[in-house]
């Protein structure tokens, strides 16, 4: 497993947002999500310009075991996706924290970011579900 | 509970994702499945099957229960250690089971049938023999190693005494026979395998599992989960039963055809019920699809044709061809363009002859 980075936030869904310098959130799958995946073999990425939540899936990772909804951390807009991941989904097994991100969200409300776990937490999260 | 076969801690200390299938606590991968599935279409992988169920039959009239009992004809198996595949049916002629089943002498026959149905596989089979006065022994004193792939021959039988290496080299597809591990361990080697590729099926006695398998690594031989050994069988076009087939869907419908024997007047079980779908006609088949497009085909995924819906039964991302293909099953009719319903949409699919990969290849037009 590798080390949780120390900027991140999590969904108990497994998705990492990260807020960068320009108020943009990037997200992804924790690597502990894609372990339990497997190798992933397509993803399905969001529509820049599409609006999205904690609420609603709105991309998908589907790895050759299972296909899973992907979750917006905060409410926002998409204004990036990572299309590299069309040619290389692999990325997210190699790099989940990195190159493995998935889209960026203009958030309507950075708040939110607060009320998402902090590494420690979900560190610990993962941990019980391994038990 | 949770049952482990004798390698549970060699698969854990190779670092194993483990799984419960079926009640057993079994390794899906070792790292990365698409890998395993490589490793095994080129060059050679194994898998523990310990948790399937071996049988055996003795009695005088062994035969005759087995001509009863299977949709396939034992009649077929006229040489020593010949090995048939074969579906055992209900009265409805619905698949109860599909095995393998081995000749292993006039009054012993051999049958290796499928982990999650153990039980009333054996209820089944005990209930039938009676009549037939054959005593119905499980073997789980076995342990079960299927090693695969273009290499793998030759990596076990050099684990062989040199006594049986020449035999065993020489044994054709579907055969089996006894043979010694180096330190005299008495293995039952058969040329079988679930994974389209050429290999063996090697029963051990338990407690000489481990050191088998780990003179298999010694050899070069790549430890696979049953995540490989899955996309590895539906590339290969073989059914799964309880996902391609069950006690409600009969051996016309699920591309097993090849497997039922109608000879003359042998009253198997089922076969009524199998003469009468024939006169009536077949509702429903069973189908190869492939789809060019990204996404991956599932189990339980709805397919739209112009003769009414039908289902993907077995899907997956194959390793080999680089895009989903699926065993689904349809109505019987023209079919026209088919689409799958993946999610919201729907994506246009090819429908083809399976197996999908043969020889370590996507076969061609596939």
């Amino acid at each position: 497993m590798s080390e949780i980075p120390g900027d991140l936030k999590f969904l108990k869904s497994h998705e990492w947002a990260r807020l960068e310098d320009d108020g943009l959130v990037r997200v992804g799958i924790s690597d502990h999500a894609q372990s339990q995946l497997g190798d992933l073999v397509y993803v399905e990425l969001p529509e820049i310009g599409s609006r999205v939540g904690p609420d609603n899936g709105c991309a998908v990772v589907e790895s050759v075991k299972a296909a899973s909804d992907v979750y917006s951390p905060v409410n926002g807009e998409v204004v990036a996706v990572n299309e590299a991941l069309d040619d290389s989904p692999e990325s997210i097994n190699e790099d989940a924290f990195g190159e493995g991100w998935i889209f960026v969200v203009r958030p309507d409300d950075k708040s939110e970011l607060d009320e998402l776990l902090d590494p420690e937490a979900y560190a610990e999260l993962i941990e019980d579900e391994d038990h | 509970m949770t049952a482990k076969t004798v390698l549970n801690e060699a698969h854990r200390a190779l670092g194993a994702r483990m799984v419960d299938f079926g009640g057993w606590d079994m390794p899906i991968n070792y790292g990365s499945q698409i890998e395993e599935h490589h490793a095994v279409r080129q060059d050679a992988g194994m898998f523990d099957v310990s948790h399937m169920t071996v049988v055996d039959l003795h009695g005088e009239r062994v035969r005759d229960f087995l001509h009863r009992l299977l949709a396939n004809s034992v009649d077929k198996l006229t040489e020593h250690g010949k090995a048939l595949y074969t579906c055992m049916l209900n009265e409805r002629g619905g698949v109860i089971d599909d095995l393998i089943v081995y000749y292993l002498g006039e009054h012993f026959f051999r049958v290796v049938v499928n982990a999650a149905t153990r039980e009333k596989d054996l209820e089944w089979i005990a209930r039938q023999a009676k009549a037939f006065d054959v005593e119905v022994r499980e073997r789980s004193d076995f342990a079960m190693i299927a090693v695969q792939g273009p290499s793998a021959r030759g990596k076990l039988i050099g684990l062989l005494a040199e006594v049986d290496r020449e035999r065993i080299e020489a044994m054709g597809k579907f055969h089996a026979a006894a043979a010694q591990a180096l330190h005299g361990v008495p293995l039952f080697v058969a040329r079988t395998g679930y994974t389209g590729e050429d290999g063996f099926e090697v029963m051990v006695p338990e407690e000489h599992a481990v050191e088998l398998w780990q003179a298999l690594v010694e050899a070069g031989v790549r430890p696979a989960g049953l995540g490989a050994r899955d996309t590895l069988r539906l590339e290969a076009g073989m059914n799964l039963y309880g996902q391609d087939m069950d006690e409600d869907v009969s051996p016309w419908e699920a591309g097993l055809g090849w497997t039922v024997a109608m000879d003359e007047e042998r009253d198997f079980i089922g076969r009524g019920a199998l003469e009468a779908q024939k006169e009536q006609g077949v509702k429903r088949r069973m189908v190869g699809l492939v789809l060019d497009e990204k996404g991956v085909l599932r189990h339980g995924q709805v397919v739209l044709t112009d003769a009414g819906e039908g289902e993907v039964l077995s899907g997956s991302f194959s390793p080999t061809l680089g895009k989903a293909i699926a065993l689904a099953r349809v109505p019987t009719g023209e079919l026209g363009d088919v689409r799958v319903a993946i999610r919201n949409r729907e994506l246009p699919v090819r429908v083809v002859k399976y197996p999908f990969v043969r020889d370590g290849k996507p076969r061609e037009g596939i």
